[in-house]
């Protein structure tokens, strides 16, 4: 019953600031419930529309404490401006390791390429420019390979057949 | 938000995506097949001595400019799980907005083909191509009756629709309150206020030399303007597109502006480009489109009487024309808050196959539209490199000044940054206009949404339009609609009606724009 969280994808809707905490087995056996997200914040301008509405994806390395035998989750929303009617988060979906979040538009080859082992946490610290390039180096290869099976490029036919006699515009 | 490793990789996918397959990538490729014949390319070390010779010719410079260009064009990617329509605009009644202001417009374009029973887009008649391509080079002769015609919208219309948005998670309360803004624009979107305008616009300090203070007649060539021009040239031979961004903050000099604003757009007028542009004009001379009898009438109405840029009518015929012929624009629709309208041909309803745009670009011109070509034409006179530099200014720049959007440099934010500085700044100004019923925005939001075309002296006109490339932004503009009242605030105080503050307000031509600017950002006490 206890699982291990990856990713915890969400769209926003007027929260400010985020803070998640999670029920897991602490030192000594027992369950505990700690903090392995504080105050993150999500709009940061709470009285202006800056972030409202946005998507998030937030990684285990992201958290503060490991977040595996998870046994329940508690996300506490806060908004401090008056202005706005509600606030909440909306399409919430928490990943366990190996199910990747939907990538649409990702080319599939770029995430073969993600090494298996994850780097130490990167928090706060720029990517290893060595391990960017050689993974650049990896799509520029992919990339020829899969040149040939790109369409060409744009026309720039705007008509149908040589016919582009229209009569009125559509309302859908 | 994405942590940087993503976001990183899926910049670079998206920008090698985009550049794959340009004509950019063969020249590449086909400049380093060349160099293999070369001595210093040996085998053991080929890919680095490839390396190194693309960039001793400077392949690599303008693959530099090419990288730099997409990722000053299209956003930050958000998150993968982001939808389309979340990357053109984030907020969901913003994107409503946009829907009914485009359904109205629509209906419009509508009403008029069945009154004036004319189609849409119909193609031309042989005889009829002839003649136009006989006269291509001056259409401006031909009178043709536009009387029945009418714009599809001015800007006024939508300032009205702008008034009306409202945020329905907002507490829009009747009783005024410190939610209600006192302007026009009643949502609440993030504006910069002066310190952050300040330290976004630094290069315009009191203490850093400008073109349009530092270079006039009082002022000796030896202390800023010379320099200046030699950084400029110098910047033009390294063909550097960030450099070039950089210089043109502090202006650019005259002789220089032309390749300078085509070097930041990353604009090199290859034979292909031309080839495009003639394509373009052939697609005029087959399809006759009403949206033409809409360019004809705009540019009869608003260039042709303009004392500066009726010598340019042409010009305008020739770039708008192909403009709306331009399938390439409707790739902006990916990150711009508007649809292109669609339509069936042959009154084929509801068959995918037969679904087309309209106009091909997707653009329906409102009334000014051409003002924004009209600047352009005292820099480029080749009609093809011309259309190019519109066209990259559009897709990057004035799309944003009349669709509905939450972006920064959306036409909602730079008017609601335009109140908010005139009401802390200014506030008795403010609250006087706004009680005798000339709320400020009213005067100033047509000059916002032509980039002030028209309502500036061109030189003037042209420095203003340098530093919306240099910062890559449009909210100079509210800054300055702000400046041009402080400007005249003592004269604005006299007044006791919106007439008369139109009055005051009427003719900017005599306005030198960057003093305006540094005095408001620099020099006005807090």
């Amino acid at each position: 019953m206890p699982w291990e969280v990856q990713e915890i994808v969400f769209r926003n809707f007027y929260t400010a600031f985020l803070s998640v905490r999670v029920q897991r087995p602490g030192p000594g056996g027992s369950r505990r419930w700690m903090t392995c997200l504080r105050d993150l914040c999500l709009m940061p301008c709470p009285h202006t529309e800056e972030g409202s509405q946005d998507y998030f994806c937030l990684h285990r390395h992201q958290m503060l404490c490991d977040v595996d035998q998870v046994t329940a989750m508690r996300f506490i929303l806060r908004q401090p401006s008056p202005v706005w009617l509600h606030f909440t988060i909306e399409d919430l979906q928490i990943f366990p390791p190996g199910q990747k979040s939907p990538q649409k538009d990702f080319p599939s080859w770029l995430s073969q390429l993600t090494p298996p082992e994850q780097p130490a946490s990167l928090h706060g610290e720029l990517p290893d420019p060595e391990k960017v390039s050689t993974e650049v180096q990896q799509m520029w290869v992919l990339t020829e390979v899969i040149r040939a099976r790109q369409a060409a490029a744009r026309i720039g036919r705007f008509d149908v057949d040589g016919c582009y006699d229209i009569n009125l515009l559509s309302y859908t | 938000m994405l942590d940087p490793d993503r976001g990183l990789s899926l910049t670079i996918a998206r920008v090698v995506q985009r550049l794959q397959g340009s004509s950019l990538h063969s020249q590449l490729e086909r400049q380093a097949r060349v160099s293999l014949h070369k001595p210093e390319i040996k085998l053991e070390s080929l890919k680095e001595d490839i390396k190194d010779f693309l960039k001793t010719s400077g392949w690599e410079k303008k693959l530099q400019n090419a990288v730099y260009s997409e990722l000053n064009v299209f956003p930050s990617p958000c998150h993968p799980a982001a939808p389309p329509e979340h990357i053109k605009e984030p907020l969901a009644y913003m994107r409503k907005a946009q829907g009914s202001w485009e359904k109205r417009i629509l209906k419009s374009l509508n009403s008029m083909c069945t009154e004036l029973n004319i189609p849409l887009a119909q193609k031309r008649p042989a005889n009829e191509q002839k003649e136009l391509l006989n006269k291509w080079n001056e259409m401006g002769t031909d009178e043709p009756d536009l009387s029945l015609f009418r714009p599809v919208y001015a800007p006024k219309d939508f300032l009205e629709v702008l008034m009306n948005l409202r945020n329905p998670n907002y507490e829009n309360g009747e009783q005024p309150s410190f939610r209600n803004h006192l302007g026009l624009i009643q949502v609440p979107l993030k504006v910069k206020d002066i310190p952050e305008l300040k330290e976004g616009f630094s290069e315009l300090g009191l203490n850093i030399g400008q073109l349009g203070i530092d270079d006039s007649a009082q002022v000796p060539p030896e202390f800023f303007e010379n320099e200046h021009v030699r950084v400029g040239q110098k910047v033009l031979a390294e063909q550097d597109s960030a450099a070039a961004q950089q210089y043109v903050r502090q202006g650019c000099p005259t002789a220089l502006r032309a390749d300078l604003w085509a070097l930041i757009l990353n604009i090199s007028n290859q034979p292909e480009d031309i080839l495009y542009y003639e394509q373009l004009k052939s697609n005029v001379i087959q399809h006759n489109l009403l949206v033409d009898s809409l360019i004809y009438k705009d540019v009869k109405l608003t260039a042709s009487n303009d004392d500066y840029y009726f010598v340019f009518e042409d010009y305008l015929y020739q770039v708008l024309l192909c403009f709306s012929r331009d399938t390439s624009v409707l790739e902006h629709f990916a990150y711009s808050s508007a649809t292109p309208p669609k339509s069936y041909i042959q009154g084929k309803l509801g068959m995918e196959e037969y679904a087309v745009y309209y106009p091909p670009n997707g653009v329906i011109p409102f009334h000014g539209f051409s003002m924004y070509v009209a600047p352009l034409c005292f820099l480029y006179h080749e009609p093809s490199k011309l259309y190019q530099i519109f066209r990259e200014m559009y897709v990057r720049f004035f799309f944003r000044l009349h669709s509905i959007s939450s972006h920064p440099s959306g036409i909602v934010s730079l008017c609601l940054l335009f109140e908010t500085l005139l009401q802390t700044h200014l506030p008795q100004l403010f609250y006087h206009l706004r009680e005798i019923g000339a709320q400020p925005l009213r005067i100033s939001f047509k000059w916002m949404v032509r980039a002030f075309s028209g309502y500036l002296a061109t030189d003037q006109l042209l420095l203003l339009w340098d530093r919306i490339l240099g910062y890559n932004s449009l909210e100079i503009l509210a800054v300055l609609a702000a400046a041009v009242f402080a400007f005249r605030a003592v004269n604005l105080m006299e007044v006791t009606s919106l007439a008369a503050a139109e009055a005051v307000l009427a003719d900017l031509s005599t306005l030198k724009v960057m003093p305006l600017l540094q005095i408001f950002l620099f020099a006005t006490v807090t």
